[in-house]
Parts: C-alpha cells; sequence; structure tokens
C-alpha cells in the first residue's frame, strides 16, 4: 500500500549538542522547510524575507495559540545551502525543554526526524560536497546508523510497541472489511462497512492515541526532569539549599531578603531522579517593581510544579506568611522542609504537623549538612513510588514518535472531515490508511501484505 | 514422448509466442501490430483464449486491467465486448475509484471471437505445435523447436504457457500428466528452462464442477441478472450495441450447508488438499470447498454462483465449489445443494498443478534477466486469472516486439495503471502464491480508475503504434471536451435564487446567501452534474455521459486527487534515480547483509524499486544512493 518516500521529503533535527549552550539551533531542510517552520512562527512573513536573513518572531504552538520560546529564524533558500536545499535554522534559547517542543512541533506539522548523517548525506547528493567526502558520508551513515538503531530499538518500550500493534490492528480490522467489500462485493458474510462505523473507529482511535499522547506528559518527567520549586518566605534558605542540591553557587544567596530576583532552573540528579530545579524569588508581599515580577513568576513557577520544596525557618515561629504557603502549596506534591536546626528551635512542631497534614516533613540544616541525605532519599522514593503506583506504566518520551502520533491523529481528523463532507467509504479510507501506517512507522511494521494476510485469514472468500 | 521429429530449419519470424491463453494472445496481436512478421504457436489450437475456469471477465481491479489493456491497444476489452452474455457494474454504491465492471462471457464465442481476429491479422501466424526447447546462445534466446522438429528463428520470444508447463491434473486418488481442460502438457520445455538455469516452483489451482442447466432447480435459488445501464470494457463499443438486459443471461445464487460440510468432512481423507498429494502451493483467496471447510469451520454456509457458460451450451460453472475430492464424492456435495439435488455434472472439478518461473527472475520488461530476447507472461509467471495474464501478455508483447524492431523497452510505472503495480510486484517481492490483482494491492487507487483508463494510457498506446490515429483523434476531442466543461464550470456562477435555495432546503443543505461558482456548487456531497445543470446554462453541446462522469470526479474529489498526485510525484523523483545495471551489491560496503542479499537477487532496476524490496531498510538505501551517485562522478570525471 503506501510506502516510505525517505529521498525528498523535509527533515528536521536540532544540531547542537542536547543539553550544552547558550543557544540551540533547529535545522530543517528541504522543499517543504519554509512551509513547516511558517505553520509554527509568528513573526514576520517568512515567505516574503529575502534569502539568507535572520529574521526575530516567536514560535508557537498553532493548536493551542501557546507561545512555545522567542527565536531568531536563518531563511537559506536554494540552492547556495549546506544541502542545496531550502533550509531553515530556528536558533533557540538552549534548554532542552525548548529545544524539544520546538523539534516536536515540526515533527507534529510535516517534517520527519532526520536520519543520522542526513544533511550530509543531502548536502553530497546534491554536489554540495565531492566526490573524496562520499566515504565519509557512508562512514558517517554507516556508524550513526548502528548506533541509532541500538538507540531506537531501546527507546521503543515493549509495553508502548504492544499498544501501537493493538491500534494498529483495530485499524486493520476496518481496513480488511473496506477490503473485501471493494474487492468482493457479492460476498454477503460481511457486514458492509458503512462511514458510520468507520466514524466511531476513527473516534476511537483517535481518543487512545490522545491518552497515549498524555502520557507524553508522563514520560515528560523522565526525559526533562521532575519540575521542583522550592518555595519559602525570604531568607529561610532556598538558595543555599538549591545551591547545596547543584554543588556550586548560582543563585545569589545573601543575607538580605529578596536578593534572588529571578527564576533560575538547573537540572539536577538526585539518587537517580532528574530534577529541574526552580529557585523561586521569596514569594511575599512586595512594593518592590523589580521584584515583583520575580514574585509573579514564582507564582506561575509553583502552578506549574511536579513536586514542591517549602522551606521553613525553624529558628524563628512561623508566621503568616509561613501559614499561607503551607495553605497554597496544600495540593502539590510536596515536601516540608524545616530549615536551620544548627541555630535554636522556635517553631511549635505539634502546632507545624497540624498545618502540614499526611505530608512529609524533614528536618534539614543545609549549613551543616544535617538531613540531607533523608531529604534526597525522600525525594527518590516519592518518584520512584510515584511512577510504580501509576495506572500507565507505558510513557511515550521519543520525539519522533511524538510527532508520529500527533500525525496519525491528524490523519483521523481528515477520516471525520472526510466522512462530514459526505465522502465515500474507500476515500475515507486512505486516511485510515495513512494513521494505520504512521503508527506502524512507530514499531517499524508498515508492511503492506499485512492486509492481505487479515484479508484471507478473516473472510473465507473464493470464485 | 515416444520418438522426436527429425530436426528442419522452418521459416524464421521477427517475434514468436509459445502458447495462445490470454496472454499469448495479446503478446502476439501487440507484436504483430507493431508490424513484426510474428508466429503464434499453440499445443492446441482450440484452445486459443480458451476460459478453462471461471466464463467471466472484468470485476475489481481485474475490471480495470481490461480498460487498460484496451487503451494500450490490446483486444481483451473489444473482445469480451462482443461476446458477454451478462454485464454487471459492481460497488455502484461507493467511490469511483472502486467501481468495476463484469461480463459473464460466452466461452466458446470468447474463444472464437479471438482466433478469428488473430486469423485476419495480416503479420501474424497461428500455428499448432508443441514447443520442446529454446534456441540459445551466449545467454541471448534465438528461436524455438518444436516436437516436429520444426527449428524457427526469432529476433525475440515470448513465453506463456500457462497451467500446461508439467501440469499434473488430480481428482480424488486420480492423477495424470495434462494440461488444463484435459489438453495436451508441455514438458520438454519445461525441462529446457531448468536446463537453461530458470528458478522454477510449484503452483496449484483448482476448478469447481460443471453442471447440466437442464437439471437445475432455478426456483430454489436466488436470481442474479444482468444490468439494465449500458457499458462495456472498450472505448470503441458505442453503448447502442449494449445487449437489452432482457437479452442477457443471469446467473443463480445458493449456497452449500452443514449436509454439504458433513460430507466434505467425512472423505477429507480422500481429499487430495490434505493427504499430501498436492505439493503446489495454492491461492489464498480462491480456496477449494474442502478447503474453506477445513478453515472456515464455524462457518454454515457458503455463497456458490451458478454461471452459464455460453448461450450455445447447457454447461452451467458453479462458482465457489473449486475441488479436486474424488468424483463420487462431488456429486455427492452437489446434490446435497438446494437447487442442485438432481442436478447431472457434466465434468468433474479438479485440481491443476503446474511449474511456474519464479518472478524475481524477470526484468520490468517481463524479460528473462538469465536470457536476452527471453520474455514470459501469464500464468507462467505466478499469477492467476486471464486478465492479469493478458496484461503481462500485452506488454511482453510490445517489448518483443520493440527488441525486434530495435526500439526501447517500455514499462508501466505503479502510478501509471494496475498492470504496472502487478509487474512491479511480481518481479520486486515475487510470489508464494498464485497472484492476483486486488485493489489494495495499488496505493493509488484513486488515479488508477476504470472511468480514466483511456485518459492514463492511450496517448501510450498511440506511440506504440497500437492505437490508430483515428480512435486517437476521438480520444483527444473527449478529453478536450472533459477541459472546456471544467474551465467553464470554474467561470460559471450559481445565483442564490429563490429556486437554488428551495432545492438545497429539500436536500437538507444550507442556502446560498452569495453566488458562487458552479464548480464549487457541483463540489456540494449531494449535488450531481444534472442537478447542476437546473441552475446554470447548458454546455454549448450536450455532453457524453462520460465527459461529465470525468468532470464530477475531478471536482467532486479533487482534494484526495490532489494529494495523491502529489505522492506520485515525490516517487517519480525516486523512479527516476536509475541503479547501474552493472552494480556489485558485495562491492558495496556497509550494506546490512540481508539487505545485500535481497538487492544482488531482484537486482532492481530504480531506487524506487530497491526501497519496496522487503529486508531492503532505509540505510541500505541511503548508502546505495550516496554509491551511485559517487559512481556517477566519478565517470563524469574521468
Amino acid at each position: 500500500m503506501s510506502q516510505t518516500i525517505t529521498e525528498f521529503d523535509t527533515i528536521a533535527a536540532i544540531s547542537t549538542p542536547p543539553g550544552e549552550g547558550a543557544i540551540s539551533i533547529v535545522r530543517l531542510s528541504g522543499e517543504e522547510a519554509l512551509a513547516t517552520a511558517e505553520k509554527v512562527f509568528k513573526g514576520r512573513d517568512l515567505s516574503k524575507v529575502a534569502s539568507h536573513t535572520i529574521n526575530y518572531g516567536h514560535i508557537i504552538d498553532p493548536d493551542t495559540n501557546e507561545e512555545v520560546d522567542e527565536v531568531m529564524v536563518s531563511v537559506m533558500l536554494a540552492p547556495k545551502t549546506f544541502t542545496r536545499e531550502d533550509v531553515i535554522e530556528i536558533n533557540c534559547h538552549g534548554g532542552i525543554v525548548a529545544t524539544n517542543r520546538i523539534l516536536q512541533l515540526l515533527l507534529s506539522h510535516g517534517a520527519r526526524l532526520a536520519e543520522p548523517g542526513e544533511f550530509t548525506k543531502r548536502a553530497f547528493l546534491n554536489g554540495r560536497i565531492d566526490l573524496s567526502q562520499a566515504e565519509a558520508v557512508m562512514d558517517l551513515i554507516r556508524a550513526k546508523t548502528d548506533k541509532s538503531m541500538k538507540v531506537a530499538l531501546n527507546q521503543l518500550d515493549g509495553d508502548l510497541a504492544h499498544l501501537i500493534r493493538n491500534l494498529r490492528q483495530d485499524i486493520l480490522d476496518v481496513l480488511a472489511q473496506v477490503e473485501v467489500n471493494i474487492d468482493y462485493p457479492e460476498y454477503d458474510d460481511v457486514e458492509t462497512m458503512t462511514t458510520r462505523l468507520l466514524l466511531e473507529k476513527a473516534k476511537d482511535v483517535k481518543a487512545r492515541i490522545a491518552d497515549l499522547l498524555s502520557t507524553a506528559q508522563q514520560g515528560k518527567v523522565l526525559r526533562e526532569g521532575l519540575a521542583t520549586a522550592i518555595v519559602g518566605r525570604p531568607n529561610v534558605g532556598k538558595s543555599s539549599l538549591l545551591n547545596h542540591l547543584l554543588h556550586e553557587d548560582k543563585a545569589i544567596v545573601t543575607d538580605v531578603a529578596g536578593t534572588t530576583r529571578d527564576v533560575i532552573e538547573e537540572y539536577v540528579n538526585v539518587k537517580g531522579v532528574p530534577l529541574k530545579l526552580v529557585d523561586t524569588a521569596g514569594i511575599h508581599d512586595t512594593t518592590d517593581k523589580v521584584e515583583k515580577i520575580g514574585v509573579e513568576r514564582s507564582k506561575q513557577a509553583l502552578a506549574a510544579a511536579d513536586l514542591v520544596l517549602l522551606v521553613i525557618n525553624g529558628s524563628e515561629p512561623l508566621t503568616d506568611e509561613d501559614r499561607t504557603l503551607i495553605k497554597t502549596t496544600a495540593d502539590s506534591k510536596r515536601i516540608v522542609i524545616l530549615n536551620k536546626t544548627d541555630l535554636p528551635q522556635q517553631v511549635d512542631l505539634t502546632d507545624l504537623q497540624k498545618l502540614v497534614g499526611d505530608d512529609a516533613m524533614i528536618a534539614t540544616s543545609v549549613l551543616t549538612n544535617a538531613g540531607m541525605d533523608q531529604l534526597e532519599d525522600k525525594i527518590a522514593n516519592l518518584f520512584f513510588g510515584g511512577i510504580e503506583n501509576s495506572q500507565t506504566t507505558v510513557m511515550v518520551t521519543n520525539a519522533r514518535h511524538i510527532g508520529l502520533l500527533n500525525q496519525a491523529s491528524q490523519a483521523l481528523d481528515d477520516v471525520m472531515s472526510g466522512i462530514a463532507a459526505g465522502m465515500p467509504v474507500d476515500l475515507v479510507q486512505i486516511d485510515m490508511t495513512r494513521a494505520w501506517d504512521l503508527l506502524g512507522e512507530i514499531t517499524g511494521d508498515s508492511v503492506q501484505d499485512e492486509l492481505l494476510t487479515q484479508l484471507f485469514s478473516q473472510f473465507c472468500l473464493g470464485k | 514422448m515416444i520418438s522426436e521429429g527429425k530436426p528442419y530449419q522452418a521459416k524464421a519470424y521477427d517475434v514468436i509466442v509459445v502458447g495462445a491463453g490470454h496472454a499469448g494472445s495479446e503478446a502476439a496481436l501487440a507484436a504483430a501490430r507493431m508490424g513484426n512478421k510474428t508466429l503464434l504457436m499453440t499445443i492446441s489450437l482450440e484452445m486459443v483464449a480458451f476460459m478453462p475456469c471461471n466464463p467471466s471477465v472484468g470485476g475489481p481491479a481485474k475490471g480495470i486491467v481490461v480498460r487498460e489493456i484496451d487503451a494500450l491497444g490490446g483486444e481483451m476489452g473489444h473482445n469480451i465486448d462482443k461476446t458477454y452474455v451478462q454485464m454487471r457494474m459492481l460497488n455502484t454504491g461507493k467511490g469511483p475509484a472502486v467501481r468495476a465492471l463484469r461480463a459473464q462471457a460466452d466461452k466458446h464465442a470468447y474463444h472464437e471471437e479471438m482466433k478469428h481476429t488473430m486469423e485476419r491479422e495480416p503479420n501474424l501466424t497461428l500455428r499448432q505445435g508443441v514447443v520442446t526447447s529454446l534456441l540459445v546462445d551466449d545467454g541471448v534466446c534465438h528461436g524455438v523447436v518444436t516436437a516436429t522438429g520444426a527449428h524457427y528463428e526469432a529476433k525475440s520470444v515470448v513465453l506463456t504457457a500457462g497451467t500446461a508447463s508439467r501440469g499434473k491434473i488430480i481428482i480424488g486418488e486420480l492423477m495424470y500428466s495434462s494440461g488444463p481442460n484435459n489438453s495436451q502438457p508441455s514438458i520438454e520445455l519445461s525441462e529446457d528452462l531448468e536446463k537453461l538455469g530458470f528458478d522454477l516452483e510449484r503452483f496449484k489451482t483448482g476448478t469447481p464442477p460443471r453442471v447440466d442447466g437442464g437439471t437445475i432447480h432455478y426456483d430454489e435459488t436466488e436470481e442474479q441478472p444482468g444490468d439494465k445501464e449500458p457499458n462495456h470494457f472498450s472505448f470503441d463499443t458505442p453503448d447502442s450495441q449494449y445487449i437489452d438486459v432482457k437479452n442477457q443471461l443471469s446467473c443463480w445464487l445458493t449456497y452449500t450447508n452443514e449436509h454439504t460440510h458433513e460430507i466434505i468432512r467425512e472423505n477429507l481423507d480422500r481429499a487430495p488438499m490434505f493427504s499430501g498429494v498436492i505439493e503446489g502451493v495454492g491461492p489464498r483467496y480462491c480456496p477449494s470447498i474442502e478447503d474453506k471447510i477445513v478453515r472456515f469451520a464455524d462457518k454454515s454456509r457458503h455463497q456458490l454462483f451458478l454461471e452459464p457458460e455460453g448461450r450455445r451450451t447447457d454447461e452451467w460453472y458453479v462458482q465457489g465449489l473449486s475441488t479436486s475430492m474424488p468424483e463420487e464424492i462431488q456429486q455427492h456435495i452437489l446434490h446435497s445443494i438446494k437447487g442442485l439435488e438432481d442436478a447431472e455434472m457434466m465434468r468433474p472439478g479438479y485440481a491443476i498443478e503446474y511449474d511456474v518461473v519464479s518472478p524475481y527472475q524477470l526484468r520490468n520488461t517481463l524479460e528473462t534477466k538469465l536470457i536476452k530476447n527471453l520474455y514470459t507472461a501469464g500464468q507462467m509467471n505466478g499469477t492467476s486469472g486471464y486478465e492479469e495474464a493478458a496484461g503481462q501478455g500485452l506488454i511482453a508483447g510490445i517489448n518483443a516486439g520493440r527488441r525486434a524492431l530495435g526500439e526501447d523497452d517500455f514499462t508501466l510505472k505503479r502510478s501509471d495503471a494496475y498492470i504496472g503495480v502487478m509487474i512491479d510486484d511480481l518481479v520486486t517481492k515475487g510470489t508464494k502464491e498464485p497472484y492476483r490483482l486486488l485493489t489494495s494491492r495499488a496505493e493509488y487507487r484513486l488515479i488508477l480508475r476504470h472511468d480514466n483508463a483511456d485518459l492514463r494510457l492511450t496517448a501510450m498506446g498511440h506511440d506504440l503504434g497500437l492505437i490508430n490515429d483515428e480512435k486517437f483523434a476521438k480520444f483527444e476531442s473527449k478529453k478536450a471536451a472533459i477541459t472546456a466543461e471544467l474551465n467553464r464550470l470554474k467561470s460559471v456562477r450559481v445565483k442564490p435564487n429563490a429556486q437554488v435555495n428551495e432545492w438545497l432546503a429539500a436536500h437538507n443543505d444550507a442556502p446560498l446567501k452569495d453566488g458562487v461558482l458552479a464548480a464549487d456548487f457541483l463540489r456540494r456531497p449531494e449535488v450531481t452534474y444534472a442537478d447542476l445543470m437546473q441552475f446554470i446554462d447548458g454546455p454549448a453541446e450536450p455532453l457524453d455521459h462520460r465527459v461529465v462522469e470525468q468532470v464530477e470526479i475531478e471536482l467532486k474529489y479533487a482534494g484526495y486527487i490532489q494529494k495523491a498526485e502529489e505522492k506520485i510525484a515525490k516517487l517519480k523523483r525516486m523512479e527516476a534515480k536509475a541503479i547501474p545495471a552493472n552494480i556489485d551489491y558485495e562491492a558495496i560496503e556497509g550494506l546490512a547483509t540481508e539487505g545485500r542479499q535481497k538487492l544482488a537477487k531482484i537486482q532492481p532496476e530504480t531506487l524506487a524499486q530497491a526501497s519496496r524490496i522487503s529486508g531492503v531498510n532505509p540505510a541500505d538505501i541511503a548508502i546505495l544512493s550516496v554509491y551511485i551517485e559517487q559512481g556517477r562522478i566519478a565517470k563524469v570525471s574521468q
């Protein structure tokens, strides 16, 4: 049926090393490079700008209108480019999250994830580099393919493959039925597949793909880290805690309340749990305008956090502000840290315990390291415990998989709009088949013969 | 053979075709019509274009092939239009891509008509005889030898031996060497092919018993009449020649039942299918009745269609009851079926085993890779069905003819025709069972419709010299009429008056507020071209319904058609990347072992074909494309 045409489609990849550098570049090459970039770019009309220009704007998720990142986009039109095809380079803000998200959007809007060495291969095939480099290109494809195949295999978790295969089997049953209706119109043992039945199936499969995509959020934790917000009123030791976890001085730490002016994001590995640490400016009512911005952002960070570390200064009695913070974080997964145990304790523990309820509480002194091991153990337990207890263990984490799932979901949308437009079953079925093929690309199972096998094993056909 | 004829030098020809079934007939006619002195050798002149199995032509996918053959200048469409006894359009409730025309044929008239057409072809000679070996020197075929000792020289040779190749008929415990329908088998030729180094496989097919129509109780079965609306296979046949449905013959539907299944189950030990007697691989889509009962044990009945074999015979074909059970059991089976309680069996069903040339050994011109100027076509290449055979025969005949004339190869792509899909499947993937065309084998089904076969292929047929100028001019005027009407509808507007809006309201559709282009109005699912004509002026001259059909399809399914065409355009670029014939896959480092073996075996001619071989992965294709480019640059710089 369908065959993947890989030679002339538009490819995308992150072309800077992951997780390093202040700026990351996502590169697109191919005939559709410009059109694909335009779908997710807000700013100047890229189709009207001169070639070899850099253009300021934003990457937007067109489905939600959400702004993903502030970017500079280089437009380089064929033939004077590295690959001799149209090339677009999106310069974004370096972080793993934003860069992955941008790549994801491109993959969901028409681009395919580049194979290893593919930009170089195209450069060669289009005559950009000379013969002496051909061997090197092939070595590159060879070497990177071996490696990426291993990686790809590891990335395709057995349970995910199983789920995708179930989805494909369900679509295949429908396709086989449509095919039997077409190729054996007089065969009366099989129900006629109507667009109504097809619509039901498309909705069902789309809902299941949406479920899978929602686990992409959970999978995100593994890939991007557990978003962890450190909150507490000023000068309770938040930045010291952050620095301790980071083992280096990145946040500005002083004894003057309110010196942490911005949200700082850092990644740390705590006993195998990737934490994306968000140190927040002290959340307290402030008249300082500069700091006010920081406070607003802290509240946002809090809302988006997977884990909240609430720091309380044990050497001072609980203030109203502490009580407010305990209340505002009550719905989050949190650990309450009673800090500064090296100083004389003023907090009424029974009072505090009542306020915190069943949530974990740990006494520490960041200064003397007391209690820090217990804290790290607690974080690891919370995380791994959560994973074990969660209902679905299947997670979609791979950018390519997410892109394909999104495309399959769009194909199912096309099925539905075709049905709404009154198209006959055999035309609507084209998009259904496309969804099936796209899912097959995840598991590597896009083989047409499957359909025929299904046809002849399920139905008793003959002349 | 008891003794052979004494060798003698016979006349030389440009092209020799061996076998006069559906493949051979098309091959011989094509070669001759292109101007080649052509000899058609057949074991029996009584078997020319004979239908040893079902008496019908067309149906899903197959019907489209018949139209493709017609557009390329082949004969099958003309021949069935002259000899059908019933015509029916299938899948009328579905989209345009899958509508399918099927005819019930008068099998004797079909044979006679084709034979007579060939007899009248000036460049074509029909001769009865058994070809026993090929004349081959230095890997080049230059003629054939017959059992009578005749040595015929030729510039190219097409083999279409069908199921006669070491054919073996099996009916229960009875087994004997035979071609189809008890004709003489072709044994020496198969042995010669093996000697020449061809890889042969063993396939099996079967046919049901025939019964005397005078003994059928038709009133116990359901009538399946033909269509009132006229339709033909050939572009040339006018509607006025359509046989009134009253004068068409009906088919009749009946079913097997538990009692039938009981009889079969009790006698499975006598079924060659299950006793290990049959070695050949049979088709999944055309199982014998015993196979159906075993594989689908939970089904309480199976459909059977009773089909007339012609106007001047009372033999009826029992479609769905293909079997190789013993004759005695076949009679019990027949008598267990409603409507056939008293049926007299005229011929028993049988299974036939035969040799096929594994099709990976062929190029997509159907020339063998092993021996130059030698082509094979039809059932011999592992397919099943008259239409599949005829389609291949036409392509092989065209290429053999062009070779004899010193012209270049002619091939069809997957996006050109079902014939292209079939040949690409055969030579790229091979087949493990008799291959039948199904619409699901085509990835561009919407483009490969039966209604546009002429638009897709007539120009090619004309270039090949198989479509005469008169027919071509007629075709061009149809094409021009379609374009003109499409352009007109894209400029005329439908005005939002009371008449339009009443009509729309009656059809549960939103009323018009502003004028819309007629083309856009026609895109509404419930609007037909005839409806549209109530609201705008008609064309200057009334249009043929076939022109109207194209206009409707082009507009209504534009979105899907455009998507398919974009995919085809991409694919064409990969089809254009030729792989050099002398490429040494062992010399390319980095290919995966499986990929390397498959590539060396299949020897794909383009990168696109290479990418369709199972077991060849994208990295192999990437490496291959770089390697080919490297060679190209090296050549240029030398």
